[in-house]
């Protein structure tokens, strides 16, 4: 029987189990910062050892550093910061990780997390659920090399939350979403980067968010806003999409087959699928091989019966527009065929019916210049007859939609 | 050498902290209520011997018709209910046990599989503790001689070598779950509760060779006792359906998690014995946030297709991100993934499956 391994943590947590608590230090210091969770010895169980017997109120403090952990670390305690040295200067590298499906786990209220790097976990990056008022800031989850189906789903991955902020987050090489929300209320995504994921941005079968003044360029797709059936939280509505660059999401699509985004044509920047009440504007779209903005049904059977496939009441308004649907890609492909190969700048599927459902009018609200292209697919319903698709050029008469209010958030402060 | 270095230490500093309480006379109280758990498994007096193996008066081992897979750890099992207080029943759910009730889980493996009981060696205590405001988790790790227990929170890993029951050598990469991977799997809403002690998992014969739910209720342990006491399939009776075999399979292993207030419940994939909805079940349901987990594959379950199904793709792999359970294991369950092989397979791909008996 070998216990060497454990020796060393057993003999950290006999110290902690000893040592004064922070809180013992005198109230005149308690602005200061408390000393980082210490590297020597075994790291992974320092950390993990600190997070557990956190006080709500506390900050963990991360040193600097390159660490490698080989199992997920998770936090569960309400009102607690954790603080690295900077994206680029704390990182907890999971390449080596052979337990837990993340690299950290938070399923406590109110939680702040700051200024550190989860790099190459094998399942998701960083997973809240249930984790409300939580702040996800200054932070970069990568996986390094090409995009590779081997890599984690998700990069930052809030679930069955509300009052969710994302800010100044990086995420390169999800093989799912680089940044995604779900099953949430309340959220707020914005300045951050998202690159070389099949999806840069997701906000799934959620309600009220504003996602802006973000990079989204290189993924697959870049701005997701979808609704999913047969899923605890259904009905995803009013979500706003401004100002964001929306740039070159024109690589492969190297999702593992059977995941929904799978299906995400690459180079497409904005896709709304089945969800309601979405504005889009004040965006940069450049570049996007498929099309700018798709608007589409769920096209897969479904038992859900609380469940709209449609998106509706979706605007398109003032975006800048360049280049773009010169290469269409994946299920856009052969429709684009019948259309000489190219696809406008905003495409609909037109797809208006579902089994077991009166045919729907989508609501679809575009007010760009005339010079912006538009194509309704007329698809009419899935799956797909193609004798019966009727392309059509000419722009919905949409009946306006009111805007969202701005999404607030407690913990904000800006 | 610098490791004995901190193992000295650590034992000076442990023996300078541990609690100096009584340890016969029936579990302390004191101990059981304090805020802080105990350093030491023994200072909880849960056991007259250091090994803890002959629990006190009141301390009742038990064990489930149906364990969970734990990387084939055996597992040995005592409730505690205070003197003069019950547990009350419940016919669906887990009993309601009163505060200051404890269960206590030891994690034990032999070296040779074929030869049960055989030079046996502790390697962890989890303590499920009812506090006045719930329950709470604390997981302890035995030393290597196996006379004492030491308070974890951070859980550990171990490299465990075994002979198989077919005589072949297996490496287990043993996961000792920290204190938040106890709340996962135990988790319940906002709450944490136990998973075992159900009448449907406890109506049986144990470890006294008397029925449990009987003994239990003659004990003064548990009250409320009412109707029909449910018991779920053995997945070993070979003589059973397949199809309750593989759905009570599932429900001990996989369904604290994935159910409506589980850890999985925003996957939409829900495994308990009464769940009836195909695709609450899997059947025909698209992956939610499987990532690499779906293997390439569309659907959870294809009935009567095994290979072209997540649950058992997923089952069949040890490698994090892709492996269900994430948690509690690091090989594969051979027998479980057979058993749930056996169950997809036997489903009627046109008339719709036989999802067992709820």
């Amino acid at each position: 029987m070998t216990y060497k391994g454990w020796t060393v943590a057993a003999a950290a947590l006999a110290l902690a189990a000893c040592s004064p608590k922070p809180a013992d230090v005198p109230a005149s210091d308690a602005a200061a910062l408390p000393a980082a969770v210490s590297a020597e010895g075994d790291f992974a169980a320092n950390l993990q050892t600190a997070l557990i017997e956190a006080r709500p109120g506390d900050t963990v403090r991360l040193p600097e550093g390159t660490f490698k952990l080989s199992t997920g670390l998770s936090l569960d305690v309400d009102g607690v910061t954790v603080l690295g040295a900077g994206q680029d200067k704390t990182i907890l590298d999971f390449s080596g990780q052979t337990g837990a499906g993340e690299g950290l786990l938070v399923t406590s209220d109110d939680v702040t997390l700051t200024g550190f790097g989860i790099r190459d976990t094998k399942g998701d990056g960083i997973k809240s659920k249930g984790a409300d008022r939580i702040v996800y800031r200054d932070l970069t989850v990568d996986w390094s090399g090409e995009p590779d189906e081997d890599n984690g789903a998700y990069g930052v991955y809030p679930v069955e939350s509300r009052d969710v902020l994302v800010e100044n987050v990086t995420v390169r090489g999800a093989s799912d979403a680089g940044i995604y929300v779900g099953q949430s209320h309340n959220i707020i995504v914005r300045n951050s980067l998202a690159e070389f994921n099949v999806a840069g941005i997701e906000i799934e079968n959620s309600s009220n968010a504003d996602v802006y003044g973000n990079i989204t360029r290189d993924n697959t797709g870049g701005i997701l806003v979808f609704d999913l059936p047969d899923l605890p939280v259904i009905g995803g509505h009013s979500t706003r999409i401004f100002n964001n660059q929306i740039v070159h999401n024109n690589t492969r699509n190297f999702a593992p087959p059977g995941n929904i985004v799978a299906g995400v044509p690459s180079g497409t920047g904005v896709i709304i699928l089945a969800n309601r009440n979405v504005h889009v504007f004040d965006n940069d779209f450049a570049e996007n091989r498929s099309a700018h903005v798709l608007l589409i049904a769920y096209t897969e059977p479904f038992t859900d019966e609380r469940y709209n496939p449609l998106p509706r009441d979706v605007v398109v308004r003032n975006n800048r527009w360049s280049g773009g649907g010169t290469d269409p890609q994946g299920m856009l492909a052969p429709l684009a065929e019948a259309l000489g190969g190219t696809l406008p700048a905003i495409v609909s599927d037109g797809v208006t019916r579902w089994p077991g459902a009166e045919a729907q009018a989508a609501n679809l609200v575009i007010d760009e210049a005339p010079e912006i292209g538009f194509v309704n697919l007329g698809i009419g319903a899935y799956p797909i007859d193609p004798p019966a698709v009727s392309p059509s050029m000419e722009r919905p008469q949409g009946i306006p939609v009111p805007e969202p209010a701005a999404v607030t958030l407690p913990q904000d402060a800006e | 050498m610098k490791q004995l270095a901190y193992l000295v230490s650590a034992l000076v500093l442990l023996a300078a902290c541990s609690a100096q309480g009584s340890v016969s006379g029936g579990p302390d109280t004191d101990v059981l209520m304090a805020d802080a758990p105990a350093p030491k498994l023994a200072d909880y007096g849960f056991f007259e011997d250091a090994g803890a193996d002959r629990p006190v008066d009141g301390v009742v081992p038990y064990d489930l018709i149906n364990p969970l897979f734990s990387d084939h750890a055996i597992k040995h099992r005592f409730a505690y209910v205070p003197k003069g207080k019950a547990a009350a029943y419940s016919a669906d759910d887990v009993f309601d046990f009163p505060v200051g009730s404890a269960l206590i889980k030891t994690f034990a493996f032999v070296p040779d599989m074929r030869a049960p009981g055989v030079r046996e060696y502790k390697v962890e205590t989890r303590l499920l503790i009812r506090k006045a405001d719930g329950w709470a988790a604390f997981p302890y790790i035995w030393n290597a001689e196996g006379t004492e227990a030491t308070y974890a929170p951070a859980g550990g890993r171990q490299a465990i070598s075994v002979v198989g029951t077919s005589g072949d050598a297996l490496s287990i990469d043993y996961a000792i779950p920290n204190k938040n991977q106890c709340k996962t799997c135990h988790q319940n809403g906002d709450a944490v509760l136990p998973i075992g002690p159900k009448a449907r998992n406890l109506n049986h014969d144990g470890p006294a060779g008397v029925n449990q739910v009987a003994d239990w209720q003659a004990r003064g342990m548990l009250a409320g006792v009412t109707g029909d006491v449910p018991a779920v399939p053995s997945v070993l009776d070979a003589r059973l359906p397949v199809s309750d075999r593989a759905r009570a399979y599932l429900d001990i292993n996989c369904a604290h998690c994935h159910k409506a207030s589980g850890s999985a419940s925003n996957s939409g994939l829900w495994l308990e014995a009464g769940e009836v909805s195909d695709v609450k079940l899997g059947i025909g349901k698209h992956p939610t946030a499987a990532g690499r987990g779906s293997g390439g594959i569309t659907f959870v379950i294809a009935p009567g297709d095994p290979d072209q199904s997540i649950l058992t793709y997923r089952m069949q792999s040890s490698e994090a991100g892709v492996a269900m359970p994430e948690l509690g294991r690091s090989v594969i369950d051979e027998d479980g993934a057979a058993l749930v092989r056996a169950w997809i397979a036997s489903m009627d791909t046109e008339a719709g499956p036989d999802k067992g008996a709820p």
